[in-house]
């Protein structure tokens, strides 16, 4: 194919993604060292009343926002702050005197550093998790009689194709303060339980969603894969004399190697950018993630403001974990390129 | 039996637990969806009972007066299974018969429009009307024994216009759909036929964007939209609008945010598709815009209908970008949702907002239904090809 047939194919598609996610990338690198707010100015007003003898005056000193004459709106103005937004998301000196005097719950008071700690450890707990599970659904399923594997797959596919808001709410509704997981619970352990008046309990109800919603994903690529085992490797283990777990250790899972590091990259990915759970369980107040953090800075506060150039340096600092999570993965695809496989 | 080798028979322990696992499983997998669909149709009362039984069996919705007897059980089922069958064996030969040769797919969407409409118009209003004189007729038959009403689906769709939603995440989500595809399919074949580095590159670049969270992207979106109005007015004249809000602003967006993951998916799709055949038509003097158009067009439908599916539910499923990038007037359906958690004081408000969250499901649960082979071929065409 020629050049430049093959720019008419993609040149389209390539306009977007120039438009919509290169040139937003360029515009929050830039926003995250300035920042645009209203000119002020400090008006000074006397008011007076009537009074005995005299009156009794008093000055205020009000600062209003600027407005401008001729089309009515307030005046703004943008300057360069260098590192100032940066420092607001990090706060570097209090962080710095939180660890120096081991102070972990002084470090978790600043927003940044916890929601860094709870997507870090969201996506390292639930990683193991989620092959595992995914692992052992794809090799019952497999053991399973034909006839059944078609329903099976169908209720599977329900926690993933479901809105993730939806199905975190779902699981919040068997276990709000009277739904009917909480009423068993409480039934059973003969206490009060309220699932989501502390941290741990909700980070818990997390995990569990996470794995629930994303284990079918898994389980439907492994399944895949278990469809392509060498069977003469199968038997001649099995003349070999190898156990079932030898044969699953030696045999099958090295045959779903590619599969597990695949499904590791896109659950990486995907588990870095926890937002949705935060939003359905209610969690803001308790635990935040890197991502709600950039949402929260976003939305309008009561007063109508828009925190643009700290949501802007929390989003870059966001992107350098990203950046951290695929170097590995690029290293590998240049190797593979250079190496000719391609 | 007797053609399994000994060795790969399972001991009864094995294949106990394996079983007892997997029924675990989708017990697991289908109880919180299941839950809320029986909750949505209850009163406040039932649907946060202690009891689970009271909570499916509806004793206060009973009292209220609303409820289905046996009756209307049995008939309700009947109806439901002649519906799914005549939908599957009937109607499929029928749209082949009636529709003109070339236009199988028009005559599709008629003909479902048309049956989803009988079946509403039949199951919702002839058949209450109906059963509504047999039930005293019939005795002890047609006493209600199920608690079940559908008052909060009412309050939702009607009183608080949730119709308003539905509609705008229809308007996003077909948006979304057509334009990612047609944008989408051109740059997959493109990929696909070009062995070039370029394309190498982009579709490394395309997997680094894939993994950039939408938040950082909205960040950069978000001041620019509110003041485009300001910033295109040398361009555009008085008449600039302002993005901010627009439906087809957050059409846009999706549309590229979904553009890596549609590109890669469609290019292993048509990288299955043979070359000679587009190579044949070359040869008989197409241009590539000509063998795109008249031989690989026909025969991509399976990859398009799979990736289509996936841009279906991001942005159907999208909660971050519309929320905020659209304002209050034009909601889409999951955004909208969040409303209730302000309002949800009392015990009916939350069983409003869970009958909201069903009505949300609903369409995806139809979704699986038709489309499971589909969706199962595209999470393993990216994987296993990929």
């Amino acid at each position: 194919m020629k050049f430049k047939t093959f720019i008419w194919f993609v040149g389209p598609s390539l306009f977007l993604m120039l438009l919509f996610i290169a040139a937003p990338l360029v515009s929050v690198f830039l926003d995250s060292f300035r920042i645009t707010q209203p000119v002020v100015q400090t008006v000074e007003t006397e008011t007076c009343s009537a009074g005995f003898l005299q009156q009794t005056c008093t000055t205020t000193i009000n600062t209003v926002p600027v407005i401008d004459e001729e089309t009515g709106r307030v005046v703004t103005t943008t300057e360069w702050v260098g590192w100032l937004s940066y420092e607001r998301v990090l706060e570097p000196r209090r962080a710095w005197d939180a660890i120096r005097s081991f102070d972990y719950n002084g470090l978790m008071q600043i927003d940044f550093w916890a929601a860094l700690r709870f997507t870090v450890m969201f996506t390292l707990v639930t990683l193991p998790l989620v092959i595992g599970v995914g692992l052992a659904i794809a090799l019952a399923v497999n053991n399973a009689a034909k006839s059944l594997r078609g329903p099976i797959i169908f209720v599977s596919l329900l926690p993933f194709i479901i809105t993730p808001v939806i199905g975190s709410l779902s699981i919040y509704w068997l276990f709000v303060g009277d739904g009917i997981l909480t009423r068993g619970l409480e039934a059973w352990l003969d206490r009060d339980i309220a699932m989501f008046a502390q941290a741990w309990t909700i980070e818990l109800l997390m995990l569990f969603y996470r794995v629930w919603h994303v284990a079918p994903f898994a389980f439907v690529i492994f399944y895949a894969g278990l469809q392509t085992v060498n069977q003469d490797t199968l038997e001649s283990a099995i003349i070999d004399g190898a156990s079932r777990w030898d044969r699953l250790r030696y045999v099958i899972i090295p045959h779903l190697m590619p599969l597990i590091v695949f499904i590791a990259l896109i659950h990486l990915m995907d588990s870095y950018r926890v937002f949705d759970e935060i939003v359905g369980f209610r969690a803001q107040a308790y635990v935040i993630s890197l991502q709600w953090l950039t949402f929260d800075f976003l939305a309008a506060d009561d007063a109508g403001n828009r925190a643009f150039s700290r949501a802007s340096a929390s989003a870059m600092l966001t992107m350098i974990g990203i950046v951290i999570l695929l170097i590995p993965l690029l290293r590998r695809t240049w190797r593979d390129h250079k190496g000719g496989s391609h | 039996m007797s053609d399994i080798p000994r060795a790969m028979r399972q001991p009864f322990a094995l294949k106990f637990g394996s079983a007892a696992f997997l029924a675990f499983w989708c017990l697991l997998a289908a109880f919180p969806i299941f839950w809320i669909a029986v909750m949505s149709f209850k009163s406040p009362v039932d649907a946060f009972a202690a009891s689970p039984f009271d909570v499916i069996f509806g004793p206060a919705t009973r009292a209220a007066g609303d409820g289905l007897s046996i009756l209307d059980i049995v008939v309700g089922v009947v109806v439901l299974f002649y519906t799914v069958k005549l939908a599957l064996g009937w109607l499929p030969r029928k749209v082949v018969e009636w529709a003109p040769g070339g236009q199988v797919w028009a005559g599709w969407i008629i003909g479902v429009i048309g049956y989803a409409l009988g079946f509403v118009l039949f199951f919702f209003f002839v058949l209450p009307a109906v059963l509504g004189v047999l039930n005293p007729i019939l005795g002890p038959l047609g006493n209600p024994v199920l608690g079940l009403t559908t008052i909060h689906y009412q309050s939702v769709w009607v009183d608080n216009q949730f119709y308003q939603n539905f509609l705008n995440s229809l308007l996003v989500t077909g948006g979304v759909v057509t334009v990612s595809l047609t944008v989408g399919t051109l740059a997959g074949y493109g990929l696909a036929r070009s062995g070039s580095n370029i394309a190498f590159w982009l579709l490394i670049i395309a997997l680094i964007f894939r993994a950039l969270p939408h938040s950082v992207l909205v960040a950069g979106y978000l001041p620019v939209f509110i003041n485009s109005a300001e910033i295109l007015r040398p361009i555009l004249g008085e008449n600039a609008p302002t993005l901010y809000g627009q439906p087809l602003a957050v059409i846009a967006v999706l549309v590229s945010i979904n553009q890596p993951f549609t590109i890669w998916m469609l290019r292993s799709f048509f990288q299955n598709i043979p070359n000679e055949l587009d190579e044949a038509a070359r040869v008989d003097g197409c241009t590539h815009f000509q063998a795109f158009r008249w031989v690989i067009m026909p025969v991509m439908w399976p990859g398009v209908i799979t990736t289509g599916l996936f841009s279906f539910l991001l942005a159907y499923n999208d909660f971050l970008v519309t929320s905020l990038l659209l304002d209050a007037t034009n909601q889409t359906m999951v955004p909208a949702i969040a409303g209730y958690f302000n309002r949800e004081t009392t015990t009916t408000d939350q069983v409003e907002a869970v009958a909201a969250a069903v009505s949300i499901t609903a369409p995806l649960f139809l979704l699986v239904m038709v489309f499971q082979r589909q969706i199962v071929s595209g999470l393993t065409a990216g994987a296993v090809k990929g």
